[in-house]
């Protein structure tokens, strides 16, 4: 579980004019990583890096202490990557065996099928494949060659709440036969069940790292609303207040904690009125923990 | 170590380029049947004394249209995808992926060349001695290799959009100016200088010195495709840095 699975060291990259990273420096030890962030944070290309699918501009990674486009690195490690449309015509079966034909050991295909739950399917063509069952057959590419590291791009999207679970279940199964996982997605909830670290990202750079506790602390995952005497400056020094916004007569905070936050606003004023408590989702919390606090530190 | 060739990646590559041909007739047929067909109306009916001259240069036709298909419009597909970043992170060779491909054109050149040549003997009355219909065949098998990478370089730097339009543009043109319509001796001087440049142009001539349609040496037109060899080779290099991103 110690051992250093990737190591990122002040990662730049760009596309003409936009950064897509911008100094990221990660250390990943094993067990389930999730990679957390909102759309257009980086987490792609950061992803695009580890795998050696693109090149490194700036900075240096090492996977499996060794260099992404190493071959011998690429044999443990298996990919599921977003919009993989697979030759539509072939079957379950002459994927699964062309993919097994790039690894030295690979698994046996029955046994892939049933970690994947792809059992009865040998014979279907990917192109009939239904959406959960194509994103199965992905995880069963990634998951041929027996790979140490897994590394998994939004794996869940578009999946239904029981093919989600399931996949759920298969990724845990890998960390615990002692794989690494990395896992990068934009649910909140995904990385809080899954993983044992998570790091956050925005912007192209790490801005928190630490268990999925330590981040709901401090990811502002509600936001409350409410017409209210209290001044700002006296709202901002609230505990778990990640930040205040007022707009007219209204008053908005960003909170992970929004119980305690609601009970001493209750308690400071008794005449508070159009009380609202709805979710933030996570581009909004990101827009305001750049804006408001370097948590990076 | 033994290395089994049914579970080698390059075999697999094969095998599945293969596959995802023949499941495709949509895509397959239109490739195998128009330059046969178009051989059958003017070799074999039009122009029934030339039809061993039509023979080589709808030949050329032909191969030249499956290395250009199924490289510029299916690499342009498959790269939009995302299956090739997908193969990009394997640690399987993409040179095995690319044989595979080539083998694919391969074969539909080799299969339109072989359809033709057999309506050309039973219906156009055209004789060979049999190591000139081998050598014919090979000649123009190993042609599709400049053709593969011409269409390479356009699947890489071409939109997935842009694609199948950008190749049907320079398909048929391409053969036209080459002479392999109609011979480049009734074209205009200018136009027949220019013939000279394109590579279709010295395929087609080495078919018809081959089989003594012409006289003259091959030397010259093997050069030239090697050289275009060489330059689409290098445009693929520039495609595939920019699909790498470096």
């Amino acid at each position: 579980m110690s051992c250093t699975i990737i190591e990122a060291e002040n990662i730049s990259h760009r596309y003409g004019p936009i950064r897509a990273l911008d100094g990221f420096s990660a250390r990943l030890d094993g067990g389930i990583t999730a990679l957390l962030g909102p759309n257009g944070a980086g987490k792609t290309t950061l992803i695009e890096l580890i795998l050696g699918i693109r090149a490194i501009q700036t900075g240096a990674i090492e996977v499996l202490g060794g260099a992404p486009s190493d071959p011998l690195v690429r044999h443990r490690i298996g990919a599921m990557l977003q919009i993989s449309g697979v030759p539509g015509t072939l079957t379950v079966n002459e994927l699964l065996g062309w993919f097994a034909s790039f690894y030295p050991q690979p698994r046996h295909l029955d046994e892939v099928r049933e970690l994947a739950g792809l059992s009865g399917l040998s014979d279907r063509r990917f192109d009939r494949l239904s959406g959960g069952q194509k994103q199965r057959l992905l995880f069963a590419l990634a998951l041929i060659g027996q790979p140490q590291l897994l590394v998994l791009d939004e794996p869940t999207t578009g999946l239904d709440p029981s093919a989600r679970r399931g996949l759920w279940q298969a990724i845990r199964n890998h960390a615990d036969e002692g794989g690494a996982v990395l896992l990068c997605t934009h649910y909140l909830d995904e990385a809080d069940r899954l993983a044992d670290r998570v790091l956050v990202i925005n912007q192209g750079r790490l801005l928190i790292s630490g268990t999925p506790e330590d981040i709901r602390r401090q990811v502002p995952n509600k936001r409350i609303r409410c017409r209210t005497r209290l001044a700002k400056g006296e709202l901002t020094s609230f505990d778990d207040v990640i930040s205040v916004q007022v707009d007219q007569d209204r008053v908005e905070l960003l909170t992970a904690d929004a119980e305690a936050v609601t009970a001493r606003l209750l308690a400071a004023d008794p005449a508070l009125e159009g009380l609202e408590i709805t979710g933030a989702d996570l581009e909004t919390a990101f827009l305001h923990l750049t804006d408001t606090k370097d948590l990076a530190a | 170590m033994i290395i089994r060739i049914e579970s080698h990646p390059a075999w697999q590559g094969i095998q599945a380029q293969w596959l995802n041909l023949w499941r495709m007739p949509a895509y397959s047929l239109p490739t195998l049947i128009f330059p046969v067909a178009f051989y059958v109306f003017f070799g074999l009916l039009m122009l029934r004394g030339q039809a061993l001259w039509l023979l080589c240069t709808f030949a050329t036709f032909g191969v030249m249209g499956a290395a250009l298909f199924s490289f510029g419009v299916g690499v342009a597909m498959e790269r939009a995808q995302g299956w090739w970043r997908l193969l990009k992170a394997t640690p399987v060779p993409f040179a095995s992926i690319l044989v595979g491909k080539l083998f694919g054109a391969m074969l539909f050149g080799l299969i339109i060349v072989v359809m033709m040549a057999v309506l050309a003997a039973w219906f156009g009355e055209v004789r060979l001695p049999r190591s000139q219909w081998l050598g014919l065949a090979a000649m123009l098998v190993a042609g599709t290799v400049p053709f593969a990478l011409f269409g390479l370089a356009l699947g890489l730097l071409l939109s997935p959009n842009a694609a199948p339009a950008v190749v049907n543009i320079i398909y048929l043109p391409l053969g036209f100016l080459s002479g392999l319509w109609v011979p480049v001796t009734m074209f205009p001087d200018w136009l027949e200088t220019l013939a000279a440049w394109l590579p279709p142009y010295h395929l087609a001539a080495l078919a018809l010195k081959l089989t003594g349609q012409i006289p003259g040496s091959m030397t010259l037109h093997w050069l030239v495709l090697l050289v275009y060899t060489v330059v689409f080779a290098a445009a693929a290099w520039l495609g595939w840095r920019r699909f790498t991103g470096s």
